[in-house]
């Protein structure tokens, strides 16, 4: 970078004297008021972290990972942007005891997620199955994304062509001369 | 012309949001709809010794209500319940969820019985295989033990003349032909 010329230095500054003066005179309300946050900001995650405590685990830990991290693919039905894994209404406890049972009686993920769309239908999964219900859904997305592409290399297509020069016909160039050259001549007068 | 392609997109917008806000997040449409009515055996509320199942109902039309004395919908529900049950178009059976058998009790004494019987779901199991998500629910079943409505959240009026009593009649009618 330039190294700031002596004026340009004395601007600088300036207006970091400026800036000085400002931060010192309004130092205090905001200092305090940063502190608050900062405060806020060290209270709540130990907060939340009380709030979201593990139940005790039941069982044996494998099990109890294996439900969390299937769980975590699960949306609670009371508060639904929520997981299973995270929701502590009464519903999410007793699907996660369900799904607790199922496992040790040996079921597989894929049955137990079966089990509960049958019951509870495509909602309950955070990612739903690719259903013609949930193409939309699925490839809406992308669709856009091909709809947004194609405006954008029409819209640049045509600007280009807008763009372009379009050479001149050798008619066009004389006239063009002849107006340079009697234009000149007016504008120097 | 070249501020109507925003406007236009900006219209559209609009028209998703606002059907967007007239809808209800809250009722996820139940895929138990015409499939047969999951199978129970539970203990009955009044007389704990005598069960009650849904097998007990083949060749009837009846209404299912989930309900639950902590559910604070229930009992804006319960005097239209009431009023249904008198009118004797189709019997309703109660699946009290998650209760306290003492607390169900003081309720129905309290605002009247419109249940021919209410089955005692006190783990919620039964609930769960209704997919049951908020009490109340409520299920109209056919003679052939086939779930034939769902409403989630209270049967209103409307709910009850428009969706209900045209569907009772219907299953009656064909049941009759049958």
């Amino acid at each position: 970078m330039k190294r700031p010329c002596k004026e340009e230095r004395g601007r600088l500054a300036r207006m970091l004297r400026i800036g000085r003066f400002r931060t010192e005179r309004a130092s205090r309300p905001r200092s305090q008021l940063l502190l608050l946050l900062l405060l806020v900001c060290m209270v709540t995650p130990s907060m939340l972290a009380q709030v979201r405590r593990p139940e005790p685990v039941k069982g044996d830990a494998a099990l109890e990972e294996r439900l969390h991290k299937l769980s975590q693919e699960l949306r609670c039905l009371v508060c639904q942007n929520e997981t299973l894994a995270d929701s502590r209404a009464d519903l999410a406890e007793d699907l996660r005891d369900e799904i607790r049972e199922q496992m040790k009686a040996g079921k597989s993920d894929k049955e137990i997620i079966a089990f509960l769309t049958e019951r509870y239908g495509q909602f309950i999964l955070y990612r739903p199955q690719v259903t013609p219900t949930t193409y939309l859904l699925w490839f809406g997305p992308f669709v856009l994304l091909l709809i947004g592409l194609a405006v954008l290399f029409y819209y640049i297509k045509q600007r280009r062509d807008l763009i372009a020069e379009q050479p001149l016909t050798s008619d066009e160039r004389k006239r063009a001369e002849e107006l340079l050259r009697s234009g000149s001549g007016k504008e120097t007068a | 012309m070249r501020y109507l392609i925003p406007l236009g997109l900006f219209l559209v917008l609009v028209a998703f949001l606002a059907i967007g806000l007239t809808r209800d997040p809250r009722e996820v449409p139940s895929p138990l709809i015409n499939k047969a009515a999951p199978t129970f055996r539970l203990p009955q509320l009044r007389e704990p010794g005598q069960t009650f199942s849904a097998e007990d109902m083949r060749g009837k039309v009846w209404v299912l209500n989930v309900w639950a004395s902590w559910c604070v919908s229930c009992r804006d529900e319960h005097p239209l319940l009431i009023e249904y049950a008198k009118t004797g178009a189709v019997p309703i059976y109660g699946l009290n969820w998650k209760d306290k058998r003492e607390d169900a009790l003081d309720w129905l004494g309290e605002l009247g019985d419109p249940y021919v019987m209410s089955a005692v779901d006190l783990d919620g199991r039964v609930a769960i295989d209704y997919g049951v998500y908020g009490a109340p629910e409520t299920y109209l079943i056919d003679q052939g033990g086939v779930i034939r409505y769902k409403q989630i959240g209270p049967v209103t009026r409307d709910v009850w003349k428009d969706k209900f009593l045209p569907l009772v009649q219907q299953l009656n009618r064909e049941g009759a032909s049958r």
